[in-house]
């Protein structure tokens, strides 16, 4: 039993997380599960789950975002990824700067001010480039577990070019690289630094203000943050459970 | 013309047209809605005539040449028409004609057809429609008479120069180019005075497919038209400065179809006259387009033609009024440079201005300007992969409103679609971004 004064659900696009606050906005609570194809049945079970988890009868509210946010019939209110992640960031790292968020299959980059409100924001464009996507396809066809990626990324200095930032194409280029004989550490790290280029273009555009701070899946990619880190100057910083930012702003956002 | 020419045509014409009128009574009595007017004022009273008016510029082109009773003209929007109108041509613009199969969402089937043939989807879905639709003939407007004569002037874009020569290859027919030099800061004499002579020797050669003699106390008068019509629709954006605004730029956009096809027409005067009356009591009686407007914005680029309820509904939901444009003031801000007692002169440089052809400062400076007059919250650009000059230096202009110098700056959104083309567009994707945008604004 804990005492859960609000909930927030991200629904992604490969992760569903379920997130409850206490009075005080307070991480109390939470639940991570891969999506499943039916949205709708995977949030009522994981609702019913923190019915009984929580040590009131009364209801409260349930804030949804990410991209299913549409299809919680539940929630009391829908609000963006791009609001929530700010809103879970700036109050567990209590700092104004600039936040990316790499997920599933889109990455933002979110200017927040020292109030914790948003500035400015950037999104990747209309395909999977520059998102979790791009790394997670590679691992399944090379069989690294997707948690090694990055380690096996690091293992190296040697850095083979990626020139695709097509998600579908890098793919078919990292199989002809292997067929070539170049080494899949060297590979990796140039899928992580194709991936970081991307994602630096998009800071650029919002305009970078130190420190960086990371949230969303990818964010524990020990990779991802020395390479951002490499290629901005700037100090990247992490919540401790960069995965649930969404959720948890969103139920900040129902207190 | 032959006398059973003539009553073919007025027989046709004058069913054809009081068929129309009927379906704008129908409409006017229904009050039929275009809108949800949960969030939305309902439509405008005049909005059955804008729907007729271009039912009977349609139907008039359809008999126009059919029987040889009038030339045919095809023009881009911004050509200078006038003359050819002096010669009593019946003018087509092709992509109004694409916009309207936008609207009635059929540009994919059309633009298919383009695309079939080796057109690149890389280019305007403007010129894919109307390529596609003279290709197969399809159209949702019934049908579309040939062209006698063509006319593309070069100060939208380097696309119809191509699409044009196209269309002369296709229908074998002359092919008048207006060359408009661009215009980076400001235009000089001989720009104005090469344009003018390129419009005077086009005279000429329209007679000769007219086989009607040039009458130049008409085009003074298409001229002085054209600048009333022009000042009325001008009129129209200036009372977006009200609070809430009477019209959105949603309406305006739905409402510019006269403005761009049928200007220098007396009816087209008195169309945006009335319009304007509308207008005026609509702020008198303090109705908004946007029931609950609580943020201003602006609208840069092209429409979403195939998305224009689904973004006001969206939009009006949210409280969200987008009550200035560049796109829809482009036929407005050139009102004061028509001289109706100097048309050649002044045609020559009301038509290099489009704000197509000047530099791209000179669209940040209109925005900025509007940000201030309009007292808006910020601005959504429309980036049209399909009109490229259009959306060149969006990215820097967007930067540029977010950190104006004087310390106004507004939070402005790249919004990434294609006028046209539903293919280019990706709703679930639009929506995040519209929707983060305006909790920002919040
Ligand atoms: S490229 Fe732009 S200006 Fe040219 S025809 Fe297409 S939409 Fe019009």
């Amino acid at each position: 039993m804990t005492d859960i004064r609000a909930l927030g659900i991200d629904v992604g696009s490969t992760t569903v997380k379920i997130v409850g606050v206490d009075a005080a906005g307070n991480l109390a609570w939470h639940l991570l599960e891969p999506a499943e194809p039916r949205v709708e049945d995977q949030v009522t079970r994981l609702l019913d789950i923190a019915d009984r988890e929580k040590s009131s009868d009364a209801k409260i509210p349930l804030v949804a975002t990410g991209y299913g946010r549409g299809l919680v019939l539940q929630a009391t209110r829908r609000v963006t990824e791009i609001t929530c992640h700010a809103r879970g960031v700036y109050r567990e790292l209590r700092h104004g700067g600039t936040l990316v968020d790499i997920g599933g299959q889109d990455s933002k980059v979110i200017a927040i001010d020292p109030q914790g409100d948003v500035l400015d924001f950037a999104m990747n464009d209309k395909c999977a480039a520059g998102t979790g996507r791009f790394i997670e396809n590679t691992a399944r066809r090379m069989h690294v577990p997707l948690e090694q990626m990055g380690p096996v990324a690091l293992a190296t200095t040697a850095e083979v070019l990626i020139s695709s930032t097509c998600t579908v194409f890098a793919e078919s280029e990292v199989i002809s690289l292997v067929a070539h004989g170049a080494a899949v550490e060297a590979i990796l790290r140039g899928l992580h630094r194709s991936l970081i280029k991307r994602i630096v273009a998009m800071i650029r555009t919002v305009g970078l203000v130190s420190p960086l701070m990371l949230s969303g899946g990818v964010a524990q990619n020990p990779a991802i943050r020395k390479m951002l880190e490499e290629e901005t100057g700037a100090p990247v910083i992490l919540p401790q459970h960069p995965q649930l930012m969404g959720a948890y702003g969103a139920a900040l956002m129902g207190l | 013309m032959s006398l059973s020419n003539e009553i073919n045509y007025r027989v046709n014409t004058t069913i054809g047209k009081a068929a129309l009128r009927a379906v704008r009574w129908q409409a006017e009595r229904q009050a039929s809605n275009r809108w949800k007017t949960d969030y939305l004022a309902p439509q405008l009273k005049i909005a059955p005539r804008t729907k007729e008016l271009i039912g009977r510029h349609y139907l008039e082109g359809q008999y126009a040449n059919a029987n040889a009773h009038r030339k045919v003209a095809w023009a881009t929007s911004g050509a200078p028409t006038e003359f050819l109108k002096a010669m009593d041509f019946y003018v087509l613009y092709p992509e109004n004609h694409a916009a309207v199969c936008g609207t009635a969402r059929r540009v994919e089937d059309i633009s298919t057809e383009a695309e079939n043939v080796g057109y690149s989807r890389d280019i305007c879905s403007y010129a894919r429609t109307d390529i596609g639709a003279m290709l197969s003939g399809k159209t949702p407007v019934g049908k579309l008479p040939k062209p006698d004569l063509l006319l593309a002037c070069t100060n939208i874009c380097q696309t119809v120069l191509l699409w044009y020569r196209v269309l002369a290859h296709h229908f074998n027919v002359p092919l008048i180019i207006i060359d408009t030099p661009f215009i980076y800061t400001e235009t000089t004499d001989y720009a104005v005075a090469y344009v003018k002579r390129q419009m005077e020797e086009a005279v000429p050669i329209a007679e000769k497919v007219a086989g009607k003699k040039f009458d130049e106390k008409k085009f003074r008068e298409i001229t002085r038209l054209s600048k009333t019509a022009s000042e009325l629709w001008s009129q129209v954006m200036e009372r977006g400065k009200h609070r809430p605004a009477p019209i959105s730029v949603f309406d305006q956009f739905i409402q510019m179809a006269p403005i761009v096809e049928m200007r220098g027409e007396a009816y087209t005067v008195d169309f945006y006259a009335d319009m304007l009356k509308e207008i005026d009591e609509r702020i008198a009686r303090g109705v908004g387009s946007v029931k609950e407007e609580r943020k201003r914005l602006l609208w840069d680029n092209l429409p979403i033609w195939y998305r224009l309820r689904y973004l006001a509904e969206f939009l009006a939901e949210r409280g969200v009024a987008i009550v200035a444009s560049t796109y829809t003031n482009a036929w407005a801000e050139l009102a004061p440079m028509f001289d109706p007692q100097n048309p050649f002169e002044s045609g020559a440089r009301t038509y290099l201005h489009p704000i197509l052809n000047r530099g791209t400062g000179y669209k940040l400076e209109t925005m900025k300007r509007m940000v201030k007059e309009f007292a808006l919250d910020g601005a959504i650009l429309h980036n049209d992969r399909s009109c490229k000059p259009y959306s060149i230096g969006q990215i820097d202009q967007r930067d540029r409103l977010l950190r104006d110098a004087d310390g106004r700056g507004v939070p402005a959104l790249l919004l990434e679609a294609d006028h046209n083309d539903p293919r280019a567009f990706s709703e679930e994707q639009a929506a995040t971004r519209l929707a983060a945008f305006v909790e920002m604004l919040e």
